[in-house]
């Protein structure tokens, strides 16, 4: 794929097609993109469309960032797309590990808020050490996922728990709360490490490594606010005109994502109803078993039966205690997790129908001869590059993600039947121990009738 | 469980078997010539042949609830030193949120017809209670049988609820076996209740739990369509999902018949404490002849001696009026000497009756004791087996979807 997006890229800066593709891995068949662009450039360049300074992000420059995300500034050599490469066919060679733990309250005049420690270790050369602690508030990991997605826009970057939870929160820092926020994010960090392209970004690094001075200083750069302001009401505009023009595939793909989304959303609100059932049952449960202790006080012969029924019912309360647990610690987060990604998904959706619509807006100007027609031409150009690089990756990008998704939401089910069957083999053990010593019982006291 | 163990009994020298086999709406006619709606339900008799075990149908008939009502009122009152069986609830009490609060609910009415045979086989397998006429009568005479009751006469001879009460508060000296029977059943009665209670908001909740999961059944089957690996994995465990929310259905009704056998126990309390009124009543009976025998004693002791030492209104309108005559005061003497002779052996009577109830009383008290014993054990074993059959149906179900999805 990358070797592809090379090759239209060495077109683009005047470079023989086949030429420097020769050594990429990505083979010479010609991409369906490839053709249309190579139509493209035939047409006429028109005048120069004046918002194309707000487009820095979606540059050449940034167009390199796709493939290799060292520095903005460093151009493509071969030798780190074979790196690359390399990465993805041995995924199991992790070189980056992170933890997120220890929140930890702070505050100030202003405001609460809490920070997150985070513990990365690693092997890789570009570090300049192979430990580092830092601390990061939401606040940072915010900035963090708007970073990648500026960097890497038809990429599915992993999401974010929620700013805040609407329903049936009552403070924003109560325990359960931060305990799943502190768990999605040691997610989010992980996923990112995880992902073939965006774990070599630059922000990245510098959000696991940096001290608090260097950190702030460093957010500081970077498209301002009014910047990324008129952005998004350019891109508003543009994402309307993308939709008509989308490819086949991706019209598929948005397809699976809208009922994906629908889906994913049930099962998400399915399983909290489950888990507040299931917690509902077992405080009526724990009412249950002792009311047989209090009736046991006022009999002779049944105390024992009724304190022996009383403690399967203690007994089975502890393995829906244990069950709960593992449901709200496998399945829950998983599923609402891939909430998340479906409105991530959406979002990349767009991101590329806006890009295909920069394009296509380019090539309107063109046919209708309005502009320097030489200009728009290598605009256009450019644009294609920009169009094909962008699908590109999210096609790749997204068949990585589908194979996740699909052990993730296999694995997170499976682990919710085994709690389920070890649960009813706990309780099943338990009340086939009373019936046991029950019929112990009967039959000792028969044998002492007859006697 | 503890039904089979009565299904036969002895009954006048003949062996039968009774049962409440159906059950039927009908329409009628009340007392203020209204048109109602009730049940009536079909009680089978059959005698039993020693030989070959075969039975045959004796008598056949219907009956509604408030016929054995009134059975059972009447048995009350003839028979106030046995713990008459309960019969099943008037109206659905301990409901949970599904089952329904209305008298003409088919499970309701399920329910109480074996509920109503349960009442027959208790009261048939009584040493005492199968050998009582109106019984019998009950299960053979269909047209009359509720005149012949009221014949008897047996509201009248009902103890009214006014001297009972006064009797409980006013009882010196009763047995103290009674009054620990009567703390003992207010007991149970107490517990029993709130066990109810608990028992049918669990069933409430585990309703919920096993429904909410049918609801994965429904989505997985509507996203297994758009996935091409993961589809049939999706699709089949969607179906398990579907079998585990509609097994709960059949776990909760195996449940209500727990919590019957239970309730049966709840309203024997009440039975019970019948008892140690009667007994009450009839000590504070005793307590009163005695008392006021010991008075008329006192009061001829004084006329005899001269000496007043107690207030008595004669003493005093003599005081007033002047000393009565040598011929009054023998007559009343006489009078007296003839009352304290009736009191004395009425006296006798009653202490004899006394404590020949609290003998018979206590025999079937025993008697109970040993019956609720070996039945509350049954029902609590047949509790366990529930879940077990329950543990054992949720094992089969989760293994089958876990297969499922690890296909997927």
């Amino acid at each position: 794929m990358e070797g592809e997006c090379r090759a239209s890229q060495a077109r683009s800066w005047g470079l023989p097609a086949g030429g420097a593709g020769g050594d990429s891995p990505g083979g010479d068949a010609p991409l369906p993109g490839s053709i249309s662009s190579s139509s493209l450039l035939q047409a006429e360049v028109l005048d120069l469309d004046e918002d194309e300074d707000d487009l820095e992000v979606f540059s050449k420059d940034a167009s390199l960032m796709d493939m290799n995300s060292f520095s903005p500034l460093m151009p493509t050599s071969p030798l780190s797309m074979i790196n690359q490469v390399k990465f993805e066919d041995e995924p199991d060679l992790k070189d980056l590990f992170i933890t997120v733990d220890e929140p930890e309250s702070h505050v100030t005049t202003i405001e609460t808020f809490i920070t997150y420690r985070i513990i990365t270790k690693t092997s890789r050369g570009e570090f300049d050490s192979s430990e580092f602690e830092v601390r990061r508030r939401y606040q940072d990991f915010l900035w963090l996922k708007e970073k990648l997605e500026e960097a890497h826009p038809t990429l599915i970057i992993p999401p974010l728990p929620e700013k805040f939870i609407v329903k049936g929160m009552v403070e924003r820092f109560n325990d359960d709360f931060i305990e799943t926020r502190r768990k999605a994010l040691h997610k989010f960090l992980n996923r990112i490490a995880d992902h073939p392209t965006l774990t070599f970004n630059e922000d990245f690094k510098i959000f696991l490594t940096a001290q608090a001075l260097e950190f702030s200083s460093h957010k500081k750069q970077g498209p301002g606010l009014l910047s990324r302001m008129g952005q998004s009401v350019r891109a508003v505009a543009l994402s309307m005109r993308g939709v008509k023009s989308r490819p086949e595939e991706f019209m598929e793909m948005n397809n699976f994502i809208e009922i994906f989304s629908q889906k994913i959303n049930l099962i998400d609100k399915i399983s909290q109803r489950i888990y507040k059932e299931e917690r509902e049952y077992l405080d009526e449960m724990k009412e249950y078993g002792p009311i047989h202790i209090l009736w046991s006080a006022s009999e002779e012969d049944l105390a024992d039966t009724l304190k022996s029924v009383a403690s399967c019912i203690d007994k089975c309360c502890k393995a829906t205690e244990k069950r709960m647990s593992g449901f709200s610690e496998a399945l829950l987060p998983v599923v609402h997790e891939y909430v998340l990604y479906s409105e991530m998904l959406m979002a990349v959706m767009k991101r590329r129908d806006q890009i295909q619509a920069e394009l296509d807006s380019k090539v309107e100007a063109l046919t209708s001869k309005k502009a320097d027609t030489d200009l728009l031409t290598e605009e256009i150009g450019k644009l294609e590059d920009k169009v094909e690089c962008a699908n590109n990756a999210l096609k790749a990008d997204w068949e990585r993600w589908k194979q996740n998704m699909q052990n993730d939401i296999k694995s997170a089910f499976t682990n919710m039947a085994e709690e389920n069957i070890l649960y009813y083999e706990q309780c099943l053990a338990t009340w086939e121990s009373f019936l046991t010593s029950q019929t112990d019982l009967h039959l000792e006291e028969a044998s002492e009738d007859k006697l | 469980m503890f039904l089979a163990s009565m299904t036969e009994n002895n009954f006048s020298l003949k062996k039968i078997e009774i049962s409440v086999s159906e059950a039927e709406k009908r329409t009628g006619r009340n007392a203020m010539n209204m048109q109602e709606t009730y049940t009536a339900y079909l009680i089978e008799t059959r005698s039993v042949e020693h030989n070959d075990g075969q039975s045959v149908l004796t008598d056949s008939l219907w009956r509604r609830y408030s016929e054995f009502e009134l059975l059972r009122n009447y048995l009350l009152v003839y028979y106030p030193h046995i713990v008459v069986p309960p019969l099943p609830e008037k109206r659905a009490e301990f409901v949970w949120h599904k089952l329904s609060a209305d008298n003409m609910d088919p499970d309701f009415v399920e329910r109480r017809r074996i509920g109503l045979e349960n009442f027959l086989l208790r009261v048939a397998s009584h040493p005492i209670l199968c050998r009582d006429k109106i019984f019998y009568l009950f299960l053979t005479q269909e047209g009359n049988w509720k005149e012949t009751v009221n014949e008897t006469g047996f509201q009248l001879k009902a103890d009214s609820r006014l001297k009972a009460l006064n009797a409980t508060f006013r009882v010196k000296n009763p047995d103290k076996r009674f009054i620990e029977l009567k703390h003992y059943s207010d007991e149970l009665q107490s517990v029993i209740s709130h066990l109810l209670r608990v028992r049918a908001r669990v069933a409430d909740r585990l309703y919920g739990v096993y429904k909410v999961h049918g609801n994965y059944g429904r989505v997985f089957s509507e996203w297994s369509a758009i996935e091409k690996e993961m589809g049939d994995g999706l699709q089949s465990a969607g179906h398990h999902m579907d079998v585990y929310a509609s097994s709960i259905d059949d776990i909760l009704e195996d449940e209500e018949h727990y919590a019957d056998q239970l309730k049966e126990y709840l309203f024997y309390a009440e039975a019970l404490r019948a008892v140690c009124r009667k007994h009450e009543l009839m000590q504070y009976d005793l307590e009163m002849a005695a008392q006021d025998l010991a008075s008329k004693k006192q009061q001829c002791e004084e006329l005899a001696t001269g000496t007043v030492r107690t207030f008595s209104l004669k003493g005093m309108t003599t005081k007033l009026f002047g000393q009565e005559t040598p011929e009054q005061r023998e007559a009343r003497i006489k009078m007296l000497e003839e009352q304290i002779k009736e009191g004395e052996q009425q006296l006798k009577s009653k202490n004899l009756e006394g404590r020949e109830f609290v003998r018979n009383a206590w025999a079937d008290i025993e008697r109970f004791k040993e019956q609720k014993n070996h039945d509350l054990k049954e029902a609590l074993i047949s509790y366990a087996v529930m879940q077990i059959s329950m543990c054992k149906k949720g094992i089969q179900v989760w293994t089958n979807a876990k297969e499922c999805f690890s296909k997927m």
